[in-house]
């Protein structure tokens, strides 16, 4: 039987945490997202499943024991919004210096500082480009509906599980708090200590029967042990942008102007790309639902006909830089268009920029 | 004399009085000749041993001189973030309720950057053990003051010693522990004299059979020497510490609500 409901994105994520199977969830209350861990405390699973949910002091705490979570082979999860992501930024660099799978989700709202409670995408940089000191990456999953939401817990584990790296989820106020239809996943059991002693012969889960203590760290003194781990790192994420990337393309095909835009944004422009279309405007929208590794190829293949490029954001341009480099052509204009605040730009005020857009370019 | 008997006995198991604990590993120490570390990684090594509990063993590491505590003892091991142990021996414990879960930390780690840390996984009655070292002094980082370096004490951020009206008072973290309902055993040891290693020994094994058999939060302040970073011979430091540091850290049990019924 089909377990179809209407429920928020944020009260999605903890159902879908329980039923792939996630062994913890450790968090700390910030909003747009406390239903999280709210949701999880309803739901009890540590009686049917057996899942931990700790509520932590801190951000600072609550990735560190997703760190300890992850440092014995379990799937942890912690969920957070943007002035407690900065908080997590240290424990992000640790998690994929030692190589611990775990996934973190922001539902992110404005800044800086302490910014406000509304909708925002202005941690871009931040989640996409590090945030945390050294030289590291981390797949970036960018739903943007409820059932993505749901969807993006399950494959989030499995590719954090894959690469051995912390895997991120970039959500944003709206995709946390709306409510949408959502097909939730069948329940699946946790591993076993045995399982995971198999699945994970590097987890410093008590040594058991195996003869070789494991170790978990992230520090190499020695120079050249350091170099070597940064280009095990780096083939790792050469893999992630050979094989992960995630994209979703509307009436590209023949596209002059391209919207790009992730998140809350995407639902908003596909409704720019139906009105475009409807006026006979030969408009299509490029979604990367992975913004880490970002889909450079299919930007650069539309870029071999069309004439513009508009970044649309809840920010004032970040994503914008990324499109720039995929577009890889000085004499293709790319533009940004995008409200902050939690104002949400609606589909008129994204058509009417993208129409002077396409003014201000005609003819070139 | 040529003709003296070189007393010659063969080494068993019956006449061997002491050996180097199964599972401290024959690898040189980095620490520096008199420092207390050295002392204090034996005897953890010693009681996991005599615990049985090898194999479930599982210790967290702190940022500090002790970092590399995981090169010296043969079990799994977690490298934390610099004050951060707690919350990774938190997540370990709940994730492996049958496991021995340890923390060994230092004064900078424990009592500077990773107070708030220590404090909640205590409160919370996290069945976790923490074996804190407290030395008066940042030694790693080339001996700058700690949060319990005492009144008066000289060191490279307190070049006049440290002055209370600048830089506040020695913080007491385990007196302070002692008012948390969820704390189970709070005592404070040092390794300074043969008797007080044997006493720091049982401390350690108390507070590591309250987290293999869950009955709490366990804190094992070990009041320890820094020769190098107090610039004093191994002698002059033991001597120093009894009569300063034992004088504001004040050597016992502070609270034991052990019970070996649950």
């Amino acid at each position: 039987m089909e377990d179809i409901k209407l429920m928020k994105g944020n009260e999605v994520l903890a159902h879908a945490a329980i039923r792939c199977g996630a062994d913890a969830y450790f968090g700390y209350p910030i909003t747009p997202q406390s239903e999280v861990l709210e949701t999880l405390s309803e739901l009890r699973p540590w009686e049917t499943t057996g899942m931990v949910v700790l509520q932590s002091e801190s951000e600072l705490a609550s990735i560190n024991m997703v760190y300890g979570g992850a440092s014995v082979g379990k799937r942890v999860m912690t969920s957070t919004s943007s002035p407690g992501l900065s908080l997590m930024c240290e424990g992000l660099s640790y998690l994929a210096g030692a190589e611990l799978p775990c996934v973190v989700i922001d539902v992110s709202r404005g800044g800086p500082g302490l910014g406000t409670i509304q909708a925002s995408q202005a941690d871009y940089f931040q989640v996409v480009k590090g945030g945390g000191h050294g030289d590291y990456r981390m797949p970036v999953l960018a739903p943007n509906s409820v059932q993505e939401m749901n969807d993006f817990v399950e494959l989030a584990f499995d590719l954090a599980f894959k690469y051995l790296n912390p895997v991120m989820i970039l959500a944003d106020g709206v995709i946390g708090q709306m409510m949408e239809k959502v097909k939730l996943s069948p329940q699946k059991p946790r591993r076993t200590e045995e399982q995971i002693r198999q699945e994970c012969p590097w987890a410093a889960i008590g040594k058991g029967s195996r003869k070789q203590r494991n170790i978990i760290t992230s520090c190499y003194i020695d120079p050249e042990t350091m170099e070597n781990h940064n280009h095990k790192l780096q083939e790792k994420y050469d893999r992630m942008e050979r094989d992960e990337v995630r994209v979703e393309e509307m009436e590209t095909a023949d596209a002059e102007y391209i919207l790009v835009a992730y998140g809350a944004s995407s639902r908003i422009c596909a409704k720019v790309v139906e009105d475009a279309r409807r006026d006979g405007l030969k408009v299509g929208l490029i979604r990367p639902i992975t913004l880490f590794p970002f889909p450079t190829a299919a930007i650069r293949q539309a870029a071999q006909h069309a004439k513009g490029f508009l970044s649309v954001e809840l920010s004032m341009g970040q994503m914008i830089e990324d499109v720039q480099l995929a577009v890889g052509n000085a004499s293709i204009p790319v533009r940004h268009f995008g409200r902050t605040g939690g104002i949400i730009h609606s589909p008129r005020e994204v058509y009417d920029a993208l129409k002077q857009f396409m003014t201000q370019t005609q003819g070139r | 004399m040529a003709d003296t008997p070189i007393f010659e006995v063969a080494e068993t198991d019956a006449n061997r009085v002491y050996e180097r604990p199964r599972l401290l590993l024959d690898t040189t120490m980095h620490y520096c000749p008199g420092c207390s570390h050295g002392t204090v990684h034996k005897l953890v090594a010693e009681v996991i041993d005599e615990l049985g509990a090898e194999d479930k063993a599982i210790g967290i590491t702190p940022v500090g001189c002790a970092a590399f505590l995981y090169n010296y003892i043969d079990i799994d091991w977690i490298q934390a973030s610099h004050g951060r142990a707690p919350s990774v021996a938190t997540a370990a414990k709940r994730l492996c309720p049958d496991k021995l879960v340890f923390t060994y930390q230092g004064d900078g780690d424990l009592a500077a950057i990773g107070t708030a840390e220590a404090i909640h996984a205590a409160n919370r009655g996290d069945n976790i053990a923490i074996i804190f070292i407290n030395n008066a002094i940042y030694g790693m980082t080339g001996g700058q003051m700690a949060p319990t370096t005492l009144l008066g004490m000289k060191t490279a951020t307190t070049p006049m010693g440290r002055d209370a009206a600048l830089n506040g008072y020695p913080f007491k973290v385990a007196d302070m522990l002692t008012l948390l309902d969820g704390v189970t055993y709070v005592t404070r040891q040092s390794v300074n004299t043969a008797a007080n290693v044997r006493k720091a020994k049982k401390a350690i094994r108390k507070a590591f059979e309250n987290s293999l058999h869950n009955r709490g939060f366990s804190f094992v302040e070990i009041v320890a020497t820094c020769n190098s970073g107090w610039k004093m011979s191994p002698v002059a430091a033991n001597q120093w510490m009894e009569e300063h540091m034992h004088a504001t850290y004040p050597l016992g049990d502070l609270k034991d609500l052990t019970t070996t019924e649950h």
